[in-house]
Order: C-alpha cells, then structure tokens, then sequence
C-alpha cells in the first residue's frame, strides 16, 4: 500500500489518454487531457509528501520555522502548473471554436483536413 | 498512510474515470467541477494549501465555464449554418 | 486508421507504460517516506530571506526563472487564444439585450459577494509571502469574482465593468514588470532575478524582499491574462454573428 497514490496518479494519466483515443468531438479530447494532466499534479505532490504529522511549509505565529514539513519544491512546480495549463486548455478550446466554423464538424474521425 | 488519504485517493480516481466516461462534452464540465473539488480536497489532505487554491479557482470554475461557452459557441455555429444552407436550397428550388 | 485499430494499438502501449510504472514506483522512496533533500535545503534558505511561505519563496526567489518561463507561456497562450477568437471579416457583434430572468436572491448575492471577493482576492495578493496564496491564486480569484456579475445575469454590466483594453495592458504590463525586477535584480545583487530589496522581520508583509513585488506583478498580469481569455469566448458566445447577405 505505499506506492498506491502512485498508482492512482498513473491510473489517472492512462485514463485521460485513453479518453483522448476513444472520443468523438474535440472538446471532449481536450477535458481527457485536462485529466491526465491532473494525474502529473498527484503524482507531484505525493512524492513529496512526509507522513507522521509533518505540516504544510507555511510558517506562521503558531508554527515556527522547522523541518518537519512538506516538500514546498514539488508544490511550488505543481501550483504554476495548474494556472498555465488552463490557459493553454483555452488555446485548445478556440483551436476546437474555429475547427467547427470551417469544417462543421468536431469529430475527430471525420475531419477532412487532418486525412493524409 | 492514513485512511484519510487513501479514500481521498480512491474519490479523485472514481471522479477521473467518470469524466472520461461521459460521452457529451456538455456532462463533462459539470462532473469536471467535481473532479476538481475532490482534487482540491486531497490537496488538503497532502497539506498542500497553495495548490489547492490554485486549483480551487482554476479547476471548478474557469475550466467548466470555457468548456460551457465553447459547446454553446458551437451549438450556435451550427444552428447558423444549417439555416444558410435551408435559405441557399431554397434558393435554388 | 480505424477505430478498433487505435485501440488495440492503445492496450499494448498502455499496457507497457502501465507495468513499467508500477516497477519504476517500486524504486521511488515509498509514499510519506522522511527523504526529500529539496526540502532539508529550501525551507532553512527561504527562512534566512525572511519569507514564511516557504512556497511562495521557491516560486519568487529560489527557482523565479522558472515563473519568468511559466508566466511568459500564459501570455503568449492568452494572445494565441485571443488572437484565434477575434472576429473575423464575415461577422459582426451585435448588442445583447439584458437579460433579466435571474431571481432576485440571486441578483442580491452576487453584488453583495462581488466586493467581498475582489477584497479576498487582492488580500491573497497581498500576502502571498506570509500566508498560503500569492501571485497566481490571488490572480485567479479577482478574475473569477469579476466574472459573478455575469452569473446575476447582466453580461452589460459585466461589460462596462470590465473594459478589455486595460486588462489587455495589465496582462502586458505583469510580463514586462517581472522582467524589469528581474534585470534591477541583475543590477544591483549579479544575478537576474536576485533579491535585492531589504528583509524586515520574519513573518511581516515587507519582509520579504522582491517576493512581495514578484508575486503582486504577476497577480496583475494572472488577473489581465484571464479576464481577456474569458472575454474572448463571451464575445464568441453572445454577441458574434455573421453578417446576413
């Protein structure tokens, strides 16, 4: 059991990517990927995490500085990551608005432009 | 690892696999919201408290809010063109 | 290639993928476990520059070179996104009527929550070296909280409230600003990027040095950068049509 957040932070990354290779519209392929990006943010901020009571790395009146805390290093990567990634999710979604406007359809299968 | 934890790990799995299990676009941004609270939820489990402010604010409510306003977009794109295709046969006949 | 073709090609690879992590997680230090190096290094320096958010001191002081490139990537993708739902020659916007079905509880909420929350938001901002917060929560709440104008069902007003012009510049103006602090850092400590204005006490919100300003700079910019996009897709929503020929 001690690698089981682990393993669900995998499990999360594979499902988002099989979401992507089974969907039919283009927005649904993009919340699959905002799954599996989600998945790399579990995986981030179980690896550092401390068991035995160790507190968030933030200190304040009632807590003085010491080193039974949390990794703030994975946690300060995962929180810019999660601002960034919506904005280049809205990028995907316009792609997807202009998509529909010329082709008509969002379905991945059908999309002429994309056939070799 | 606390009891805590691993339900909170196994909830973020369960909302992850209904996300990708619903098949309209417009099921997924409410069941992403949710997604994104029980994320929130074992942020704070982790004793993380900056990220799951980040991904309070990102996560339930910008993120379903573009996905709503894209399908609608769409919706309404395609309402449109099927009306100026009705009006061009129309035309013709 | 053919829909069962993906899949079974998917199985394998994720079949792969799957067994090869499980055994690369059999190596990593087991969940909860006391080694984290980063952590033994990073807490004793952001205490030495008097910062209590010892995340906050990773994202402004220790690693800020890594923030320069993340925030450089959110305003080039709110450009990207805005630039691909600008209005093209064949539509033009049109004046949307307001629309008054919300009920009137609603309507109360929302404004009394709308000060409340850009107050929370600019509070987050504020002490993001000191408390849980910083830059970009603090960004994320003000745009959200602008946006329940909307929810009360008055895109007007939501649109006079929100002129898009001065958010465009903010969201300019956050890029710029970080990259000036950046090269004063250069300046005056000889590394871009250093912290180069004074420590106070421990646990204050000047105490901080250039964290304090880092994190302001970029909540402006978060702030520019999300009300624009949000913009765009409302435009695209409500107000764009194809001129009728």
């Amino acid at each position: 059991m001690a690698i089981y957040a682990y393993l669900v932070a995998g499990y999360l990354i594979l499902i988002g990517c099989f979401g992507i290779i089974r969907s039919r519209h283009l927005v649904h392929a993009v919340v699959c990927l905002s799954i599996a990006q989600a998945g790399t943010y579990v995986l981030l901020i179980a690896i550092g995490y401390q068991a035995g009571g160790a507190s968030a790395p933030v200190f304040g009146s009632t807590t003085k500085p010491n080193k039974h805390v949390v990794d703030p290093v994975v946690q300060a990567m995962a929180l810019t990551d999660i601002v960034v990634s919506a904005t280049v999710t809205a990028l995907l979604l316009a792609l997807a608005i202009q998509i529909n406007k010329r082709q008509g359809t969002v379905d991945p299968d059908e999309l002429a432009a994309l056939k070799g | 690892m606390t009891v805590l934890v691993a339900v909170a790990l196994t909830v973020v799995a369960l909302a992850g696999t209904a996300v990708v299990l619903a098949d309209a676009p417009e099921r997924q941004a409410v069941t992403l919201a949710v997604f994104g609270v029980t994320l929130v939820v074992l942020f704070v489990v982790l004793q993380a408290p900056d990220v799951a402010l980040s991904e309070l604010g990102i996560g339930t409510a910008i993120v379903p809010l573009m996905v709503m306003l894209t399908i609608r977009t769409m919706w309404k794109d395609r309402q449109q063109r099927e009306r100026r295709e009705d009006r061009r046969s129309e035309g013709d006949a | 290639m053919t829909r069962p073709a993906r899949l079974i090609i998917f199985l394998l690879g994720g079949g792969v993928v799957a067994v090869a992590f499980v055994l690369a997680t059999l190596d990593l230090p087991h969940f909860g476990s006391d080694h984290h190096p980063y952590r033994d290094l990073s807490v004793p320096a952001a205490v030495q520059h008097g910062t209590a958010n010892v995340v906050s001191a990773v994202n402004f002081d220790q690693r800020a070179i890594d923030t320069f490139g993340e925030e450089s990537i959110l305003i080039a993708s709110v450009v990207g996104a805005a630039a691909l739902l600008r209005p093209s020659r064949e539509e033009t916007e049109r004046r949307v009527p307001d629309l008054g079905r919300t009920l009137e509880s609603t309507r109360l909420i929302g404004y009394v929550l709308l000060p409340i929350t850009l107050v929370l938001g600019m509070d987050v901002v504020a002490h993001g070296g000191t408390t849980p917060g910083g830059g970009f929560q603090g960004g994320v709440i003000l745009a959200t909280g602008l946006h329940l104008l909307y929810v009360v069902g008055s895109y007007p007003a939501l649109d006079r409230l929100r002129p898009v012009v001065p958010f465009e510049i903010a969201d300019g103006a956050g890029a710029a600003s970080f990259a000036v602090v950046g090269l004063i850092g250069l300046g005056s400590t000889g590394a871009f990027l250093g912290n180069f204005l004074p420590f106070g006490q421990f646990g204050q919100i000047l105490s901080t040095g250039t964290v304090q300003v880092l994190s302001g700079v970029v909540g402006v910019e978060v702030v520019g950068g999300m009300v624009v996009l949000l913009s765009s897709f409302f435009e695209q929503e409500i107000a764009v049509r194809p001129e009728d020929r």
